[in-house]
């Protein structure tokens, strides 16, 4: 008995000075930021006079916010599943015990080393249609040498695709992380558990969808979280890759913030974004979480 | 138990270690970093004043002719004060965005640089002058300054009765540039109104030729192309009026200088969005395209590609009109080194600072008394324009912060769009808002 | 499973492999040849071509800068980026394993609605509290200096390292942390002796994901350590370009220059994914 209660008592000891750091640097600051979006504070100088909801009956009622939410949202919707596919592919791939494993791990990692500004220039190149006078560029160029021509399209040149092509960049950016992810996980599956469903006579892909993708789940759980989270923090690719696009359809909250705010000085606008963004995950975010620990504790 | 106490407290007292050994490698990393640009003993020259040392100045001159410029002011300046230790601090990126948000958080949180860059006019606006600047008229009258610089840049510089910044380079914003072979080969000549662009334009077109070279990856280049636009549509007064609000938004011209602007981006190639304002300009240089209409750092572009066949006149229908694009200095409240800073804006209004300066950053100095020898031919052609145009603000000098920004997002939307009404209506609202426009 | 099978099953996940491996290294094939190439050739019209010459000059002058030219190169930064990432990354990994572990095996009242709560600060945008931020660390004497930034980046890993730790652990058997409860361990003697052997895998996923975070961040590089001589190497980077004019050739470079620690990195973590780690300590 006294043991527990020392051990419960550690832990608290254990987990409270982060939570102490996470009241501060992040409760903190959010509601300093919820209150900046209830004031008029648009120069350097922090005026706190109260203007209640008016900035976020500006925000809803603007344009170019309306086209960022549909942005955000068609982003991350193509964004998660094709890194979480892709990655769970290549691990799996990689885990048959291929000859030159480090070699294509790191191929597939290696993209996430490189500066976000830098992979957005080398897409804006790589996408950039070109045009019938000068002739194609990059992707295109490269699909009409291999007679696969009939593909080219303007890509974000096109506010048609617009946000599209830039979960091409994100994927190729982050789909080898999400592969580290699950390449530790079917790591960590031991072989016994394996060799047993192989005993009872499942076929491997039998294996691989009753055995191995479940104990997976965790692995996805916390993928979804992280991508999630640059989805909708997704800010230094688009501003080298795009900028805000035709029309603003390769526009996204985060620029628009960004912008408004050191450009435009506007902070109770920028204030208003952030939150209205937090308030977007927490309703998507929490009862994802609370579904999945009960699910936990039931099982 | 003891065991895992005793892990624990290795560990932090490793960490703590750490911690100390890098504060430590940390600051002597710093010395090494900064001496290199000490350098040269300059002959005779005033010791920098008890206590200051050195000297901290902050822009988004990173590369380039712009770093080169500001190299060049910097040798300006160390032969006066030798002694004193210049930090060049730099944020690149966003078009000056990055930089302005580094500025916001120092100047917010009490760390001011000892000057900084910002554009000329009501940009300024953006660092609440009157709390967080110095004014600077004691500086302008000591220095005589009213007679070196033109009287329109002058009042372009005040806000609320005071001068904030030291203007020390002037761009030009509404210039058309055009490759002079694909003119030579076709016969044709630079356009003056907007009536003869789009003559030259469907000559051009006829002939499979792009006519009309425009990237606007960046996000900024249609709204500020735009107001090339306006101001030839509506003249130097009447485009002054749209900041005053003299000139109300709703005014027909204004629906005109949409459909103009309209109409000429329709003969743009079609992948401007891929491209910013200098893959722009690379078509011109590759010849793939005839007519360009952007400031004059283009130029600076042009050079870098040791490009020399472009030629250039003022935008369709700005003749006689300068669009003043201009760099400022600008000294914060509570520096740690003020009479070095101040020392700085002296240099940096002075006739040696700015021809050091203005060459090796392609453009031509704010005051009239530069000597020209230094400038290539495009800069010689402008500085006799600022001479005698009528000068006019852009819009970063004339509006502040907050309406730009809601003016360029007006632009940007309606260059994908085309709806003239909504755009003219929706310039009408950004100017209410700012509380200009009734 | 006969041999043509296997060997055609092979063959398969091979070609798939190559395939995915080319299209992959096309972006870095583009990064390459144009870091090879001078400021004259750079033109998007003509980037897949190889270099007429290849010059080693952009990787020079990315790394070296040029004084008369005012730039400053990614050398002088390349130690400060080492004397914050190392730090930082090694800190926040083992704050994020002691917090996920308690969350998994320890659960105390509130743990349940104190996870989410430590989850969502991953989602805050990190501009909109960049005023604030700025004014704690000066109340608290660590703006302007590494150890500042190790600060904030340790602040900030929180959330991501408790949230992958926290799942992997769950995969552990709560039999393996109930025999040793048994046996007589403590809290702590548990991770010391237990957990952390067979954390690898775990460590190798969080080490990856905080160093090339903190290696590669921009945004805090800039404004928490607002004095060059102290900033990290992204910033060094991010000024390679002028604000004009970009020369990409040697803005390139110099990504590849300043990628090449986190890829060494991968490399050497990577040794770290091997199977059966979990199985072998299982079995002891």
């Amino acid at each position: 008995m006294r043991r527990l209660n020392r051990d419960r008592l550690t832990a608290i000891a254990l987990i409270s000075p982060s939570a102490i750091l996470i009241a501060i640097f992040v409760y903190g600051f959010i509601g300093f930021n919820g209150y900046a979006s209830f004031t008029r504070w648009d120069g350097l100088l922090p005026d706190f006079t109260w203007v209640g909801l008016r900035n976020y009956e500006k925000l809803f009622a603007s344009q170019r916010f309306q086209i960022d939410i549909a942005n955000i949202f068609t982003f991350t919707v193509l964004f998660i599943p094709a890194c979480l596919i892709l990655g769970l592919l290549w691990a799996v791939l990689i885990d048959q015990r291929v000859k030159g494993e480090s070699f294509f791990r790191s191929i597939f990692l290696f993209p996430m080393a490189v500066s976000a500004v830098v992979v957005g220039v080398v897409w804006r190149w790589l996408l950039a249609p070109g045009t019938a006078a000068t002739g194609s560029y990059g992707l295109n160029l490269l699909l009409e040498q291999i007679g696969l021509g009939i593909l080219k399209n303007g890509w974000y040149t096109d506010p048609q695709i617009g946000i599209k092509a830039v979960v091409i960049a994100a994927t190729w950016q982050m789909s080898g992380y999400t592969m580290a992810m699950y390449l530790a996980g079917l790591r960590g599956i031991s072989e016994e558990l394996r060799e047993a469903a192989r005993i009872d006579g499942a076929s491997e892909l039998q294996i691989y969808q009753y055995v191995v993708l479940p104990l997976l789940q965790p692995i996805t759980l916390s993928a979804t979280i992280i991508l999630g989270q640059i989805a909708i923090n997704v800010f230094a690719l688009v501003v080298s890759m795009t900028g805000p696009g035709p029309g603003f359809s390769t526009d996204v909250p985060s620029l628009f913030m960004f912008d408004t705010t050191f450009r435009g000085s506007n902070f109770s606008q920028g204030a208003a974004i952030a939150t209205i963004m937090l308030l977007f995950i927490s309703g998507l975010v929490i009862p994802y979480l609370i579904h999945t620990s009960h699910n936990e504790v039931q099982a | 138990m003891n065991k895992s106490l005793m892990t624990l407290i290795s560990l932090a007292t490793i960490g703590a270690f750490v911690l100390t050994a890098c504060g430590g490698a940390a600051t002597t990393a710093a010395p090494a970093a900064t001496s290199a640009p000490a350098a040269t003993s300059a002959p005779a020259a005033t010791a920098a004043p008890a206590g200051e040392a050195k000297f901290e100045f902050f822009s988004w001159w990173t590369a380039g002719g712009e770093a080169e410029g500001l190299n060049g002011m910097y040798k300006v300046y160390k032969a006066q004060r030798p002694n004193v230790e210049i930090i060049n601090a730099t944020v690149a990126g966003g078009a000056g965005t990055n930089a302005k948000a580094v500025l916001a958080t120092r100047l917010a949180g009490g760390d001011p640089p000892d000057a900084f860059q910002v554009h000329a006019g009501l940009e300024i606006l953006a660092y609440s002058p009157d709390q967080y600047l110095q004014p600077l008229d004691d500086l302008y009258a000591a220095q005589g300054w009213d007679k070196s610089f033109p009287k329109d840049l002058l009042t372009l510089l005040k806000y609320n009765g005071h001068y904030w910044s030291v203007p020390v380079n002037i761009h030009r914003g509404n210039v058309l540039w055009y490759n002079k072979k694909i003119f030579a080969d076709n016969n044709l000549t630079p356009p003056k109104t907007f009536d003869d662009f789009f003559k030259v334009a469907d000559t051009l077109k006829a002939k499979g030729i792009t006519p009309y070279a425009f990237g606007n990856n960046g996000g900024w280049e249609d709204a500020f192309t735009f107001e090339s636009v306006l101001l030839g549509t509506l003249g130097a007064d009447g485009y002054r009026g749209l900041w005053t609000g003299a000139t109300p938004w709703t005014d027909p011209r204004v629906a005109k200088a949409l459909e103009n602007y309209k109409k000429m981006s329709s003969y743009a190639n079609a992948d401007h969005a891929a491209l910013s304002w200098d893959g722009a300009a690379q078509l011109i240089v590759d010849g793939k395209a005839a007519m360009f209409i952007h400031g004059d750092w283009a130029n600076g572009y042009f050079s870098s590609k040791s490009f020399t066949g472009y030629g250039w006149a003022p935008a369709p229908g700005t003749g006689g009109i300068f669009h003043v694009v201009s760099d400022s200095f600008a000294m914060p409240k509570g520096i740690k080194n003020p009479k070095n800073a101040k020392a700085w804006l002296e240099v940096a209004g002075s006739k040696a600072g700015q021809e050091a300066f203005n060459p090796k950053k392609g453009s031509i100095c704010a005051r009239t008394d530069c000597d020209m020898a230094a400038f290539n031919d495009y800069l010689k052609s402008s500085a006799t324009d600022f001479a005698g145009n009528a000068l006019v603000p852009g819009t970063d000098a004339a509006a502040n912060p907050k309406w730009i920004t809601a003016y360029k997002d007006v632009i940007v939307i309606f260059a994908s769009k085309g709806d003239v009404a909504a755009a003219q209506a929706g310039l009408q609202q950004v100017c209410k808002d700012a509380g200009i426009c009734k | 499973m006969n041999i043509f099978r296997f060997r055609f099953y092979r063959l398969f996940i091979y070609t798939i492999l190559s395939l995915a491996t080319l299209l992959y290294l096309l972006p870095v094939y583009v990064l390459l040849v144009t870091g090879f190439k001078s400021f004259q050739e750079v033109n998007l019209a003509t980037m897949w071509q190889l270099p007429t010459q290849i010059g080693i000059e952009s990787f020079v002058r990315a790394w070296n800068g040029n004084e008369s030219q005012g730039f400053t190169g990614l050398a002088g930064n390349f130690l400060n980026s080492v004397y914050l990432t190392v730090p930082a990354t090694l800190i926040s990994a083992m704050l994020g394993s002691m917090n996920g572990y308690v969350f998994a095996k320890w659960k105390f009242r509130g743990s349940e609605i104190l996870f989410p709560a430590f989850l969502f600060g991953m989602f805050i945008p990190y501009q909109s509290i960049l005023i604030p931020l700025v004014s704690v660390l000066q109340k608290m004497q660590l703006y302007g200096s590494i150890p500042g930034l190790i600060f904030v980046h340790v602040v900030y890993g929180i959330p991501i390292t408790t949230l992958i730790f926290r799942n992997y652990y769950a995969a552990v058997p709560t039999e393996l942390i109930e025999a040793a409860k048994i046996d007589g361990a403590s809290l702590l003697g548990i991770y010391r002796w237990i957990l952390f052997p067979i954390s690898i895998p775990g460590f190798v996923v969080v080490l990856i994901w905080q160093f090339t975070a903190i290696w590669n961040d921009f945004l805090f590089g800039v404004i928490v350590t607002s004095r060059p001589a102290v900033q990290p190497i992204s910033v060094a980077l991010n000024n390679l370009a002028g604000s004009y004019v970009v020369e990409w050739n040697v803005q390139m470079a110099g990504a590849l220059i300043a990628a090449l620690p986190t890829l060494l990195v991968y490399i050497f973590l990577g040794r770290y994914f091997v199977r059966g780690l979990l199985a072998g300590s299982l079995k002891g």
